[in-house]
């Protein structure tokens, strides 16, 4: 029977574990006590042994790649034994069960813990009164604002005795209510998120998983994080009619020349309504180029090209691939460009070159049947531009009432970068294009 | 009926509660370099081996590691030793037994045996035998979960509280004052226990709590008596055990006065009074406090031959004096 | 003492065949085989990722931790070292209980608390594998003390590695249970490396047992991959410490096949030196031999063994696999006998 090569638990505390480099390959024939591979761990490599001899064979571990501690990494067969059928992995059932992610708890019951609501109540200006535990707490049930009693210990701390005789005698002012002391002020540090704990104990335990992030969640949280609360966002919407846009969709797309591949007969595009918004928008910011444009510190960048960046949604995020230099491109080349960019997307092919950089977007959820929305900017963007659904609604023209098929956009903005008005021009000379949309072919 | 109670010295006190154990308990016996005709260095076990013979008041070699090492296996399997370092300094040769094996015995073996050892440790400085032979190392061996870690203040008190060392299934190391040996007070005859664990307070006040160990509760007691006739008042706690501690006696008091200053001969940074401090500003006790909490403990060097270095060493009266009325006024 | 010397001058045979019944010799093979199929087994398992930290492997000293506790009731102690699985066996652990200890679970000889290196079988004298190297000797002296003043007749068998015998505790304990004559046995492994070091590099005697003669006490030298030689040895130092003469140094010469603990990359021997101890001084092919030459078992015999072992091993293992673990709020139990706030 063939004996499962595994790799080894080699090192305390190793849960998984590289293959450096193996010396042996597929059909070798080994004799137990080979150096069959070596393991990398943090310390040192370590030479793993055949375990058995004969024909190593079935070799799925493969170098450089992270392996669970006790999966087989290949088997070795019996001179002349049929190695057709992979046997069962004997390892595959209970290492993984048994892991757990486990729940953070504190392990000792301090004060802070028990009594932290309690301590919420505390008015803001504290900080800023020397002063011992206990005047604070007479203090906080009298309802004494501490900055109006004067304290009479080492460097004017508020003792007891002091706020005693400031109850006795009346003479401080009332603390503010706590609205308005918790009201919002310009220099109020930046509020920490709720702690993983704190979230986790407003739900019953066993009322749900947790699902680790991968380094896509990250760094999604941690860019809108950093968008949200360092660019100041401006919105704009407005409507574009689109019935004269579809039209010519559709003659450029009846009029494809007809290319010859693998599958047969095939139009050598097909354009899509996104297709169209691209180049819209590249044409939009050559001819507005002021808000083509990433705030720095230092100086405003002032883009050459409208490189625009396509929001895609992949499994588990969304990325956002760039076409660059779109004002220059023909919708053909746009949209073959944007299917092979969105389709690597998927399968999370994409070089960073691919994504990174960019000086607009655009984030279409019309497909959903979105109406209207507003996007988050993507720096260095200084734009992004959010499409909401096409539909037919009823429209007045010249005091008529008239039918035709209107999506509304609105356009996010960096306020240090993009005026209202500046973003107005843009988003106006956008909509011209979509309704005059010959100008998006010559 | 109430024993008849006399004066002893501390020393006889503990020499008359192991005599006691001996008499009950034929497991008991005693463990030590000098103990037998010598009588100790200290002259604590005394003539206690013409009473129970060289067979259980065992003179050891010179062998602190050894020495302990066979204590804690005798301990584990059935007998009661009292095993005596002649100096505390002595633990440091003993480290690993105490450390490793005594207190980690009963939990690496899933609660299968108990170790009742018991340790003692003449401690503390004052008798000018310098460096090697004045430490105060009870913070060492109460940071280890296992042991427990008492430091008795008076006759009455390390009497008591031996047998119930003694009497308890776990490893129980006792730090002796080596100044306190001398030192009489009133002892009852006969068997009692004063519980491991609880602390006593030694004087009832209201304006400021000191937190004393071993000898500094009676050098705290008589600054506090001085200080009574400067119209200050105050609660004199003796912790008795550091480990484990007696936190409510400490947070009731702490509550009532406000003010906390802890008194220990051991270097100040990373003892008992950082534990103590960090107790109260993590309990209910914290939004009681209208000073800040002050410690008072050994000087950050070893113990120095000199006298008067010496006593400069550690905490003295004039110093605890002066520390409790800034802090009950308010300076501080 | 005198007995046992009789006996083995009675005949030709090698000491443990006229000591010893057939059963009792076969059982021996079986306890040897058990020994090695439970390191095994704990050593696939750690592979695994089931069994967590680390570990220390006897395999090839079987022969010696079976030959010291022959003689032992299960009223004697022991006190063993981090490479103890093979004593624990010896003195009659059952390798379920073992091997749940291993695997962190409450239904294992220390409750998930101790793990290889702490593995114990008070029931049944093991009073406990041991971390620190020598650790165990003043504890086993200790225990020897204790058999003295209560007159219980036990006997203690201290195990320790040839490492141990550079550590002050070895010296200090020695001097004592000779002072004290107290019945206690001081039994050697020496393997040949502390770790990685080389007794030759690391100790001034070329042998352990000459240690002895400083503490005024027998030092003897056996084959500690021949079990009737350390079997013998044992016997006479067992009747020596019962018959109150004190304690007796055995140096029970062997090898480890295995590496000092799991994360050795072997670099101090060389591969031939290994092999040649597997292939031509194996205690377990030694004693089958043996036991063959001496009609005491056939080939069929010892293929039921093997697989009465390997069923107990792969039992073990189950059992092992479902018990539960440790309550993560029961942390603090066991740290005292009367638990403290």
């Amino acid at each position: 029977m063939a004996v499962e090569v595994i790799l080894p638990k080699v090192d305390m505390d190793m849960a998984t574990g590289q293959i450096s480099r193996w010396f042996f390959k597929e059909g070798d024939t080994v004799k137990q006590g080979d150096v069959l591979f070596e393991i990398e761990t943090d310390k040192a490599a370590m030479e793993i042994d055949a375990p058995a001899s004969g024909v190593l064979r079935n070799i799925t571990g493969k170098e450089g790649v992270d392996i669970p501690v006790g999966h087989a990494v290949a088997w070795i067969y019996a001179e002349g034994e049929d190695a057709s059928a992979a046997p069962a992995a004997a390892s595959a059932a209970t290492p993984a069960a048994e892991v757990k992610i486990e729940k953070p708890e504190s392990s000792s019951q301090d004060r802070s813990a028990q009594t932290a609501p309690a301590v919420q109540d505390t008015p803001v200006q504290a900080g800023a009164v020397r002063a011992t535990p206990l005047a604070r707490r007479l203090a906080r049930e009298a309802g004494l604002d501490l900055s109006g009693i004067s304290g009479s210990g080492p460097q004017g701390r508020v003792v007891k005795a002091d706020v005693e005789a400031a109850i006795a005698g009346g003479g401080a002012k009332a603390a503010a209510p706590a609205a308005e002391a918790g009201a919002p002020a310009a220099a109020a540090p930046a509020v920490k998120p709720m702690s993983d704990e704190a979230v986790l104990k407003l739900f019953e335990e066993g009322s749900y998983e947790l699902i680790p992030h991968d380094n896509m969640r990250r760094t999604i949280a941690r860019r809108l994080v950093e968008a949200k609360s360092t660019v100041p966002h401006f919105y704009l919407t407005l409507d574009c009619e689109l019935d004269a846009l579809f039209a010519l969709r559709k003659q450029l797309n009846d009029a494809a020349p007809v290319k010859k591949t693998e599958k047969g007969e095939e139009p050598a595009y097909k354009l899509s309504v996104n297709d169209l918004i691209i180049k819209a928008l590249a044409l939009a910011l050559k001819e507005v180029p002021d808000a083509n444009v990433s705030w720095t510190e230092g100086a405003m960048v002032k883009h050459r090209h409208a490189d625009v960046g396509v929001a895609v949604s992949i499994p588990g995020g969304l990325i956002t691939p760039i076409v660059r230099k779109a004002e220059e491109k023909s919708l053909s080349s746009i949209s073959n460009e944007m299917k092979d960019l969105a389709a690597r997307a998927r399968t999370r092919k994409l070089k960073p070159e691919e994504y990174q950089g960019g000086t607009t977007a655009v984030s279409n959820l019309g497909m959903f049947g979105i109406k209207d929305f507003a996007a988050v900017i993507n720096p260095p963007h200084a734009t992004i531009l959010a499409i909401g659904a096409g539909e037919q609604r009823a429209v007045v023209k010249g005091g008529e009432v008239k039918v035709a098929t209107v999506m509304s956009v609105t356009l996010s903005t960096d306020h240090r970068a993009v005026d209202g008005a500046l973003g107005a021009e843009l988003v106006g000379a956008f909509k011209r294009l979509i309704e005059n949309p010959m100008g998006l072919v010559v | 009926m109430d024993a008849a109670v006399r004066e002893l010295s501390y020393s006889q006190a503990i020499q008359e509660a192991m005599a006691i154990a001996m008499e009950a308990d034929e497991r008991v016996i005693l463990m030590g370099e000098d103990i037998g005709v010598y009588g100790g260095a200290f002259q604590v076990t005394g003539d206690l081996v013409e009473r129970f013979g060289t067979d259980r008041v065992m003179d050891t070699p010179i062998s602190e590691l050894g020495g302990a090492g066979v204590a804690v296996g005798a301990a584990v399997t059935g007998l009661r030793p009292i095993f005596e370092f002649q100096f505390s300094d002595f633990a440091t040769l003993g480290m690993e037994q105490i450390v490793n094996q005594a207190a980690k015995m009963r939990f690496m073996l899933g609660g299968e045996v108990s170790v009742p050892v018991v340790m003692r440790f003449p401690a503390g400085s004052g008798t000018g035998a310098a460096a090697q032979h004045s430490q105060s190392l009870e913070a060492w061996l109460a940071h280890v979960p296992g042991l427990k870690v008492i430091q008795p203040a008076t006759p009455h008190d390390v009497k008591g509280m031996l047998l119930a060392a003694v009497a308890d299934p776990d490893p129980v190391m006792i730090f002796e004052h080596k100044l306190l040996y001398k030192m009489k007070g009133p002892v009852p005859e006969g068997h009692y226990t004063v519980p491991i664990g609880k602390a006593e307070v030694r004087r009832e006040g209201k304006d400021l709590t000191i937190v004393a160990t071993s000898i500094m509760v009676h050098k705290a007691l008589e600054a506090a008596e001085t200080l009574a006739g400067e119209g200050i008042d105050i609660e004199v706690i003796d912790l008795r055990t550091i480990r484990p501690i007696d936190r409510e006696t400490v947070i009731e008091s702490v509550k009532k006065t406000s003010r906390l200053l802890c008194v220990y001969e051991a270097v100040k940074t990373l003892g008992i009074g950082a534990e103590i401090s960090a107790m109260i500003a993590e309990s209910e006790a914290f939004d009681y406090l209208d000073a800040p909490i002050v410690r008072l403990g050994g000087a950050e060097t070893p113990i120095p031959y000199n006298p008067e270095l010496e006593k400069a060493a550690v905490p003295q009266v004039p110093g605890i004096i002066a520390a409790a009325r800034d802090l009950a006024k308010g300076v501080r | 003492m005198a007995t046992a010397k009789k006996a083995a001058e009675q005949s030709n045979l090698p000491f443990a065949y006229t000591q010893y019944s057939h059963e009792q010799l076969r059982d021996v093979l079986r306890k040897m085989y058990l020994i090695r199929r439970f390191e095994e087994g704990a050593e696939d398992s750690y592979m695994r990722g089931l069994i967590h930290g680390t570990m220390h492997l006897s395999i090839g000293q079987e022969a010696s931790a079976m030959g010291i506790c022959m003689p032992l009731t299960d009223d004697d102690q022991i006190t063993s070292t981090h490479r103890g699985h093979g004593h624990s066996i010896a003195k009659g652990a059952d390798v379920k209980k073992m091997f749940a200890e291993f695997f962190g679970k409450t239904t294992g000889y220390c409750k998930g608390r101790g793990g290889s290196m702490h593995i114990a079988d008070v029931s049944k004298g093991n009073l406990g594998a041991n971390g620190i190297v020598a650790g165990g000797i003043p504890i086993a002296v200790g225990a020897a003390l204790s058999a003295k003043r209560l007159g219980n007749g036990k006997v203690v068998v201290s195990f320790f590695g040839d490492g141990a015998n550079n550590e002050g505790a070895f010296h200090e304990s020695l001097n004592m249970a000779s002072i004290w004559k107290l019945p206690v046995i001081f039994v050697c492994e020496n393997n040949g490396y502390g770790m990685s070091t080389s007794t030759a590099r690391s100790t001034a005697v070329p042998n352990i047992a000459d240690r002895a003669a400083a503490y005024s006490m027998p030092g003897v030298i056996v084959d500690g991959n021949n079990f009737s030689e350390v079997a013998e040895a044992s016997h006479a130092a067992v009747e020596r410490a019962r018959a109150g003469e004190g304690p007796t140094l055995i140096e029970s010469k062997t090898y480890r096949y295995r590496g000092h603990s799991k994360s050795d990359r072997n670099r101090y021997r060389t591969k031939e030196e290994i092999e040649d101890w597997m292939t031509n001084r194996d205690p377990i092919t030694l004693f089958e031999t043996e036991l063959k030459e001496f009609g005491v078992v056939d080939d069929k015999g010892i293929e039921a063994i093997r697989e009465d072992v390997a069923r107990e091993i792969a039992a073990g293992i189950e059992y092992a696999k479902e018990g539960p673990m440790p309550e993560i709020s029961d942390l603090a139990r066991f740290v005292y006998t009367e638990e403290v706030a």
